[in-house]
């Protein structure tokens, strides 16, 4: 095996952890804090992606601003889902559910009424560099650095802010947070709208690498899901990193070999055989771990 | 109005289908501390949480400071200056213990500063262990840690929901010693359910007797030191 080829290997692992980050970290958030499985998530990855696309074509912005205004827009929206619609069902999780699938087919199927069955793309940057037999697509790196910067953020705030204090508090008793003055709703509201912009994000980075049509949320939902289940909800930012770069250990030499449908089938495989072993997901059993550990009184 | 600092009028609240309490009427003025004393069941925690707002009021009024809070929700409550701590502690089990504090700076929003140098004077174990994950604490620690959250941000009221409970006896002292200073030095109105007779003759200048949601009597101080009649009210 040649050096070139294992740069290649860590290549095409690096864009496999990149995109199912990319892809699960908004909804992974989502269901951690807010304890809501968003049906809608692919379709919001979608809006990202169209609002990226139609800033770019017809308001001629240059491609940076349009992927920011996709961010803002879609969390926004975000926002205002959670205000008006998801709000309404926190005691009914399965009502939670139908209600954002509706949105996900008033999304999809609104955009194909409004902007036909397909825009014409983004141009992709031509940043190339080869290393041996071996040429790499510059933005392809790019969309890894800002994954893993995604996650440093989110740890952050998460863990050395009173933001991220309140958020675990909330999500570890409600009741509690509530009854020491933490405003609950503003909290998910927060993190619905965060959750959704970095759908949206997601949406606008992709935007340039594939075909833009009103299901293309499909392809990122199936992936974000397999990553979620395999994760778990008990720590999003711990469950998306190590779900991630297991998944992207077997999809990638996978794909590399059989090509990208077999990597697929791997991830199912793989999900399945995880959530047969540890059903509460990669960081709920560390969490069961350490309540364990608790209990005996040892930290 | 009075000036009580804290009035409850007829409260009735409850879960499901079922009143737990029937119309509760109590008044709390501003430096006392008074305790809630009854039977296992007869509604002691279910009013404190309908106090705090976790429970919603189905019938009847609660003011505090002359206000009615009786349609504002917990976190509102919470931030008027009313802190809770519940029966059984509920701290947050995976924050540290200086988080967990930290999450007592939500309570009362007209304060100027926070008072971890008095939680931390009260209960120094809280400081050298602020950085262990609190649910690894034993039963007396996460009491103190419960108490100590709610004193960070400087209530005007304390509610507290049987601190005595699951806990060994000298910390049950040393407890009851710290909620004493507190009412004296600190002039914090406190508000206690309790099971334990020496912890509430120590600590309470009056009590409430409930019985099947209702307050059915009104203990004084010298009814208190009399062990039998405190007796009679908590005997099953």
């Amino acid at each position: 095996m040649s050096l070139g080829y294992l740069v290649s290997l860590l290549y095409q692992y690096a864009d496999s952890i990149a995109f199912l980050l990319l892809a699960a970290l908004g909804l992974m958030i989502i269901l951690g804090v807010v304890n809501v499985i968003n049906l809608a998530h692919g379709e919001l990855i979608m809006m990202g992606a169209y609002i990226t696309t139609l800033t770019y074509h017809r308001a001629h912005l240059p491609l940076p601003l349009c992927m920011a205004l996709s961010t803002i827009g879609v969390g926004l929206f975000g926002m205002l889902l959670e205000r008006f619609v998801i709000r309404r069902f926190y005691d009914d999780k399965l009502g939670a559910l139908v209600a954002t699938w509706g949105v996900s087919l008033i999304l999809s199927q609104g955009t194909l009424l409004v902007f036909g069955p397909s825009l014409e793309s983004v141009p992709l940057a031509a940043w190339t560099f080869s290393y041996g037999r071996y040429s790499f697509g510059g933005y392809r790196l790019l969309l890894f650095v800002i994954a893993i910067a995604i996650v440093l953020i989110a740890w952050w705030v998460f863990y050395h802010t009173r933001l991220g204090v309140r958020t675990r508090a909330t999500m570890q008793n409600a009741d509690m947070a509530r009854a020491l003055g933490v405003n609950t709703r503003d909290i998910y509201l927060l993190t619905f709208g965060v959750g959704s912009a970095l759908a949206g994000l997601t949406g606008a980075l992709y935007a340039p690498t594939t075909t833009i049509v009103p299901l293309m949320g499909n392809q990122f939902v199936d992936v974000a899901f397999i990553t979620v289940v395999v994760g778990g909800g008990a720590n999003p930012i711990v469950g998306a990193l190590t779900s991630a770069a297991l998944l992207s250990l077997i999809a990638t030499p996978l794909s590399s070999t059989l090509g990208t449908f077999s990597g697929r089938i791997g991830l199912l495989i793989a999900a399945l055989v995880v959530i047969r072993f540890l059903p509460r997901g990669i960081s709920g059993y560390f969490q069961d771990i350490r309540y364990r550990r608790m209990a005996r009184g040892v930290s | 109005m009075s000036g009580a600092l804290l009035h409850v009028q007829n409260l009735v609240a409850g879960y499901g289908t079922a009143d737990i309490l029937q119309g509760v009427t109590l008044e709390i003025w501003p430096g006392e501390m008074v305790a809630t004393v009854g039977r296992n069941g007869v509604g002691k925690s279910t009013l404190m949480k309908t106090i705090i707002g976790l429970l919603s009021t189905r019938r009847g009024s609660i003011s505090l400071k002359g206000e009615s809070i009786t349609h504002l929700r917990a976190d509102q409550r919470a931030a008027l200056g009313i802190g809770y701590i519940p029966q059984g502690r509920e701290i947050f089990p995976e924050l540290s213990v200086e988080e967990n504090l930290m999450m007592g700076e939500t309570i009362n929003c007209a304060k100027q500063s926070f008072r971890y140098d008095l939680v931390y004077e009260y209960f120094p174990i809280l400081r050298e262990r602020r950085r262990q994950v609190a649910g690894t604490f034993s039963g007396g620690q996460q009491q103190m840690l419960a108490i100590g959250r709610a004193l960070v941000g400087r209530p005007t009221l304390l509610l507290l929901d049987e601190p005595s409970l699951g806990i060994q006896p000298s910390i049950i002292q040393e407890i009851g010693q710290a909620l004493l200073r507190l009412n004296r030095e600190e002039e914090l109105t406190i508000l206690l359910v309790e099971q334990n007779m020496r912890l509430i003759e120590h600590v309470a200048v009056r009590a409430y007797a409930m019985d099947k949601g209702r307050i059915v009597a009104n203990l004084t101080l010298e009814m208190l030191k009399d062990r039998e009649t405190l007796a009679d009210y908590l005997a099953v």
